[in-house]
């Protein structure tokens, strides 16, 4: 750390910046020094880093005392970072933080990422060496003297000024932002004061509300988003959307189901629906409020929960009872199986094939031999041969 | 006795025509809101974690529903509805390295690399939300806390209280021994080897019988050098198709 110059962070004539990053630390090799939280400014000729909390603790290196740079990638409980290995310092460098140090690299954290895009832009400039053709002014003291001078200190001050005044204003919208959310939230908390003051009522007068007001008023909570305070639940089922969402999963999954054989988990089914959608997109509790209402709708698409708590979806005509038969006779052609081999035999994923296993164990057509190299799965002989 | 029936039903009626007249005003609040802060949301995971604490203080999901005010005018729900899509497929890709346990920060990794370098950014209390409305799903999606941080499961494997501990014990050295278990929790034998034996059955961990002391369970989940690695086409293929 001791290439670093205290610096005004003011960029040069002929200096560009090329990218900057928030939340990065510089450590001293590899001790941790005060340098914790700031920004990290790579420029055509420099890397800078400034305190945040402090814009006037600012200091910076010249690309050309880079020798090379690594990345390490992050870890649990730690940043990315990037490596940069320096040249020792000129004797003609500008005072900076460090007099002396013992490591001949530095290391930034990326505490709030942006690792990635960073490297590539430092690679690059590394390459590219722009320093070497655009020349800067010396540090500007040299030149603030002269006419010339002043002039150049006018145009970057003026730069400098208007990314405060964009800092500024980002941070002012920001700050609106929160101001109009929190008068937002004292409206919606009326919103739930009062739904709790109906359900109230509704439970007083207990069956003296229509069917009509309760589904107008489960409407109502799950416009809002607010839990049902008479059941717990965060939608009221029988609400028009979910009886409609029903009916249209009935349609779109008819050729999916067959394709896969009659069955498919609701995680394959909700990245399935979501994705044809792109947009307006299911939230996974509509998707199963929906799959709860396709039995009584009498859809032929049903939803069905495995002991295991897996769900999915199954064409009315599919009997995953008979699919055990024959899952039966795959296991026994092959001896015994595993859920993997079996999904691989079939064409079905892992997880369902374990659940097609586990059932046909439940009925007792299987035996499991259940060992650290995993389920295995044999013809119940106990069954067949006593 | 009808009387009553009929003020019950008029009180009710009220209060619902009250609510109604309400939805609507505040309808046209998030409206204003939404043309003044929707940008802010979508790019600012500062501002949503805010967003969402404040719902979440005065009883509100704004992500229950794809159909609700919230996620209509501020299209929060597409956001995380969208990254709840990217979650599982790669948990699934990788589910045969991992046995289906994944650390929040690889599962941020690989999920960021999968948006591209256009898309917004997702940090990983977003991965956390979009996670905890994944489980009604009945796949078996989880959180366990270990160390500082958080272990993502997506299959429906059982994991009690004593499989957990043993998680958080390995999560150090990304590996754990009986004598470990032993000393550190003060268990017998029998109970660290049961846990130990259900982690290798569901393929969460993996046996280094020739590590020079005793042997060693692995948990790939936490092989720190795993992180960098692609997901290769056939991993992605195994994903929903």
């Amino acid at each position: 750390m001791d290439r670093f110059s205290w610096t005004t962070g003011l960029l040069e004539l002929g200096e560009t910046l090329v990218v900057q990053q928030r939340g990065v630390r510089l450590s001293d090799g590899e001790e941790k020094v005060k340098f914790d939280s700031g920004v990290l400014l790579l420029s055509t000729h420099r890397l800078i880093w400034r305190d945040q909390k402090n814009h006037e603790c600012c200091i910076a290196v010249p690309l050309s005392q880079i020798v090379f740079i690594e990345e390490q990638s992050s870890g649990i409980g730690k940043s990315a970072k990037i490596v940069v290995h320096l040249h020792p310092a000129s004797s003609n460098k500008e005072p900076g933080p460090f007099q002396s140090s013992k490591y001949s690299y530095v290391k930034l954290s990326f505490k709030e990422h942006g690792q990635i895009e960073f490297y590539r832009r430092l690679s690059e400039e590394m390459t590219q060496r722009r320093w070497e053709s655009m020349p800067t002014g010396q540090a500007v003291q040299v030149n603030k003297d002269t006419q010339a001078g002043r002039i150049r200190a006018v145009g970057i001050v003026g730069i400098e000024r208007k990314l405060e005044e964009k800092r500024k204003e980002t941070d002012k919208n920001i700050s609106e932002a929160f101001e109009d959310l929190s008068k937002l939230m004292e409206k919606a908390k009326e919103m739930v004061e009062l739904s709790k003051s109906i359900a109230n009522k509704i439970k007083e007068k207990q069956g003296d509300i229509t069917e009509d007001e309760t589904i107008r008023f489960k409407s109502y909570l799950l416009s809002m988003g607010i839990a049902n305070p008479v059941t717990r639940e965060t939608y009221g089922s029988g609400t028009q959307y979910h009886m409609q969402l029903a009916k249209q999963l009935a349609g779109i999954l008819q050729t999916p189901l067959e394709e896969r054989g009659g069955i498919m988990s609701l995680t394959e089914v909700y990245c399935l629906v979501n994705r044809a959608r792109g947009l307006e997109l299911l939230s996974p509790e509509d998707l199963v409020n929906a799959c709860k209402m396709l039995e009584s709708l009498k859809l032929p698409i049903r939803l069905r929960i495995f002991d295991s708590g897996v769900m999915v979806i199954e064409l009315q005509s599919h009997n995953e009872e008979e699919m055990v038969a024959s899952a039966l006779e795959t296991v026994s052609e092959k001896g015994s199986l595993t859920a993997d081999e079996f999904a691989k035999v079939v064409g079905m994923s892992v997880l369902l094939a374990k659940e097609r296993l586990l059932l046909a164990e439940k009925m007792g057509h299987l035996c499991r031999d259940d060992s650290v190299e995993g389920l295995r799965f044999y013809p119940n002989l106990f069954l067949t041969q006593s | 006795q009808a009387k009553y029936k009929e003020r019950g039903t008029v009180l009710a009626e009220d209060q619902l025509a009250q609510m109604s007249k309400q939805l609507d005003m505040f309808k046209t609040n998030l409206e204003e809101f939404a043309s003044k802060h929707k940008q802010e949301i979508r790019k600012n995971p500062e501002f949503r974690v805010q967003f969402q604490d404040m719902c979440a203080t005065i009883g509100v999901d704004p992500l229950a529903s794809g159909k609700g005010f919230w996620s209509e005018m501020l299209g929060v729900g597409d956001f995380y509805y969208e990254l709840g899509v990217q979650i599982i497929e790669v948990c699934l890709a990788l589910k045969h390295r991992n046995g289906g346990l994944i650390t929040l920060e690889e599962l941020h990794q690989q999920v960021l690399k999968g948006r591209g370098k256009f898309a917004q950014d997702v940090s990983q209390d977003d991965l956390l939300r979009a996670i905890k409305k994944l489980k009604v799903l009945g796949n078996g999606f989880g959180i366990i806390p270990v160390g500082g941080t958080y272990l993502i499961q997506s299959v429906p494997a059982e994991l009690n209280m004593d499989h957990t501990v043993v998680l958080q014990l390995a999560e150090k050295k990304g590996f754990v021994t009986v004598s470990e278990i032993k000393s550190s929790l003060r268990w017998e034998t029998e109970r660290a080897k049961q846990v130990l034996e259900h982690l290798l059955k569901e393929g969460m961990a993996w046996l280094d019988e020739q590590a020079p002391e005793e042997p060693q369970y692995w948990l790939p989940a936490l092989f720190t050098e795993l992180y960098s690695q692609e997901i290769t086409p056939e991993e992605a293929k195994e994903a929903i198709p």
